[in-house]
């Protein structure tokens, strides 16, 4: 320890205005990332100036020449309250003391070794355990087809809220909701709609604006259990209840915090049912129905940008 | 009468003796006497009791986890079963799992009381610091149980709450997606979701906690409480009574080792 230290004398910087600079370019910086980019520009201009001022004025005492105390002789008397210390030159501290700048090469050596053994040790034991921990989740998880039943369910050009387990093995926690409108044929092919439900926001479940008719409902046995499919008239689109979020029919946002339309289901055909595949992100749609021009992306968390400079925030997507 | 004072001089020391004996082997007994019975400041108030009240908040929380996790099912398939089965079924499991519930919140609310205080008397000045910053690393440790603990009744509110929560997370630039696989195991919210939470709930997060609580509370004694603000008394002053004469109860216990010592 500094001998300077501990002698009642407080080790403080003195006190400085400088740092109330640099919160107000931290805050120019938060606000500018909402409201607009020349902002944050001025903030962290005003941020670095009045930081690097503020370094430069906590660090002064450092950046002079240090002046040199002598230490009082007698202090160590302060440290002897009463009579209870023994006196110096007995039991340990009567042993010669190392000469200044000595080490001995054993110490060292066996010093060395502990730590660097304990250090080995540490990291194998540690290796597996970090792996097991994270690597799993990032890694790729297939997911089969899943099975909707034949297409008559879906008469054309009528919503039908379909609700099935994605991961049959994973059970009613996989449970998802799709909005499916039957676009009729394109050519000789059908078209469908496939609007995943969750929010684009932050992954709420969103509703249909319009009447849900419960009484039409259809349990379509498939091999994964039961499908629910019930239609609904969602005129007013789709919204979310937790922050309000609006969507049009073809699932582009409308009104609220969303970054972008809601997701979409690939959707194929198989023996005549319909059968939906992976998730894909959405920005927006542009035209309707069998028509639509969907600009599409790979699968991303809510609320985060998948175009516009915003989607520089997120470079590198986790597996899914 | 002298007899009965022999009697209870008997009890005393026959009520001693262990105690002794503990302290000689360990002196445990003189430190926690150091701990319980060390000075502070003459003007110290009520304000100084909200440090001890958030620590048995969160003792409170501590024991009545402990016996919730004994009923307490983390899957998917009877959490929520198991969570209506300790309200309903297990006797006093309503009062239990209501203190757990509602202490949460209490152990939050006394948190920010206390830093209000530390902060508006100037306690986190020199030489207090450091124990300012534990406290900060303290705070969003408490607030993450706030957060893990939340999904466990596994009701529709906690469902939902934790995907937002989650995906909230996600939303962090260029780190958040991966922030929020972690938290989810994978891509979609499931089973293991469920345990991960349970785990990092009871598990990684009081233990960090408790370390930072042992380093604060060595802080605080080592450095010793602060005075108000308003307090006529100099800090640093010397203490003006004698020095405590060695050998004298269990708070300075006579230096056995050095009288023992052969000169």
């Amino acid at each position: 320890m500094d001998p300077q230290q501990g002698q009642g004398k407080p080790h403080l910087p003195p006190p400085s205005l400088w740092p109330i600079g640099f919160a107000i370019g931290i805050v120019c910086i938060l606000v500018g990332l909402i409201v607009s980019w020349p902002a944050v520009a001025v903030g962290a201009a005003i941020a670095i100036i009045f930081g690097f001022l503020w370094v430069r004025d906590a660090t002064s005492e450092y950046r002079r020449h240090p002046d040199v105390v002598p230490v009082p002789a007698g202090t160590a008397e302060s440290f002897t309250e009463g009579a209870t210390a023994p006196p110096a030159d007995t039991g340990e501290a009567g042993m010669p003391g190392p000469e200044p700048g000595e080490r001995f090469p054993r110490n060292v050596f066996l010093e060395g070794a502990t730590l660097g053994l304990g250090a080995v040790i540490a990291g194998i034991v540690t290796v597996p355990i970090v792996g097991f921990s994270i690597a799993p989740v990032f890694q790729h998880k297939r997911h089969d087809e899943i099975d909707l039943g034949p297409i008559s369910n879906f008469k054309e050009g009528q919503f039908v809220v379909t609700t099935f387990l994605r991961d049959p093995s994973e059970g009613e926690i996989s449970r998802r909701t799709a909005y499916i409108r039957n676009n009729g044929f394109v050519g000789n092919k059908p078209s469908f709609t496939v609007l995943s439900n969750r929010c684009a926001h932050l992954g709420c479940p969103t509703q249909p604006n319009g009447p849900i008719f419960d009484k039409q409902k259809i349990e379509q046995p498939t091999k994964a259990g039961p499908v629910q499919l019930i239609p609904a008239l969602p005129a007013g689109g789709f919204g979310c209840p937790c922050h309000g979020g609006q969507y049009d029919q073809e699932g582009n946002r409308t009104a609220g915090p969303p970054v972008r339309a809601l997701d979409r289901y690939e959707f194929y055909i198989r023996n005549g049912r319909l059968a939906l595949g992976k998730t894909y992100s959405v920005s927006h749609v542009n035209g309707a129905g069998a028509a639509a021009r969907i600009y599409k992306y790979r699968e991303t968390g809510p609320g985060q940008h998948v175009d516009g400079p915003e989607q520089w925030f997120y470079p590198l997507q986790p597996p899914t | 009468m002298p007899r009965k004072r022999n009697r209870t001089e008997q009890m005393a020391a026959v009520a001693q003796y262990p105690l002794d004996w503990v302290e000689e082997r360990s002196g445990l007994i003189g430190g926690l006497r150091y701990f319980l019975f060390r000075k502070v400041p003459g003007d110290s108030s009520w304000w100084h009791t909200l440090g001890s009240a958030t620590l048995t908040a969160f003792l409170v929380q501590l024991g009545t986890g402990v016996i919730l996790a004994m009923y307490y099912k983390p899957d998917p398939k009877s959490a929520y079963e198991s969570v209506q089965h300790i309200n309903n079924d297990v006797t006093l499991g309503w009062l239990v799992r209501g203190m757990h519930r509602w202490g949460a919140s209490v152990f939050i609310i006394l948190i920010f009381f206390h830093m209000a205080r530390v902060f508006l008397f100037g306690a986190y000045k020199y030489p207090r610091e450091l124990n300012w910053i534990v406290g900060v690393l303290i705070l969003p440790l408490a607030l993450l149980e706030g957060f893990s603990g939340y999904l466990l009744p596994y009701d529709q509110t906690a469902y939902w709450a934790t995907v937002v929560g989650i995906n909230i997370n996600g939303t962090a630039p260029f780190l958040g997606p991966y922030l929020a696989s972690f938290l989810r195991s994978g891509s979609e919210i499931g089973g293991d979701t469920l345990a991960r939470f349970y785990s990092i709930h009871m598990l990684l997060l009081p233990g960090a906690i408790l370390g930072l609580i042992g380093l604060h509370l060595y802080l605080v004694v080592r450095l010793g409480v602060s005075s108000p603000p308003w307090s006529s008394e100099a800090a640093g002053r010397e203490r003006s009574e004698p020095p405590p004469v060695p050998g004298e109860g269990l708070v300075n216990p006579s230096p056995r080792a050095a009288a023992k010592r052969p000169d």
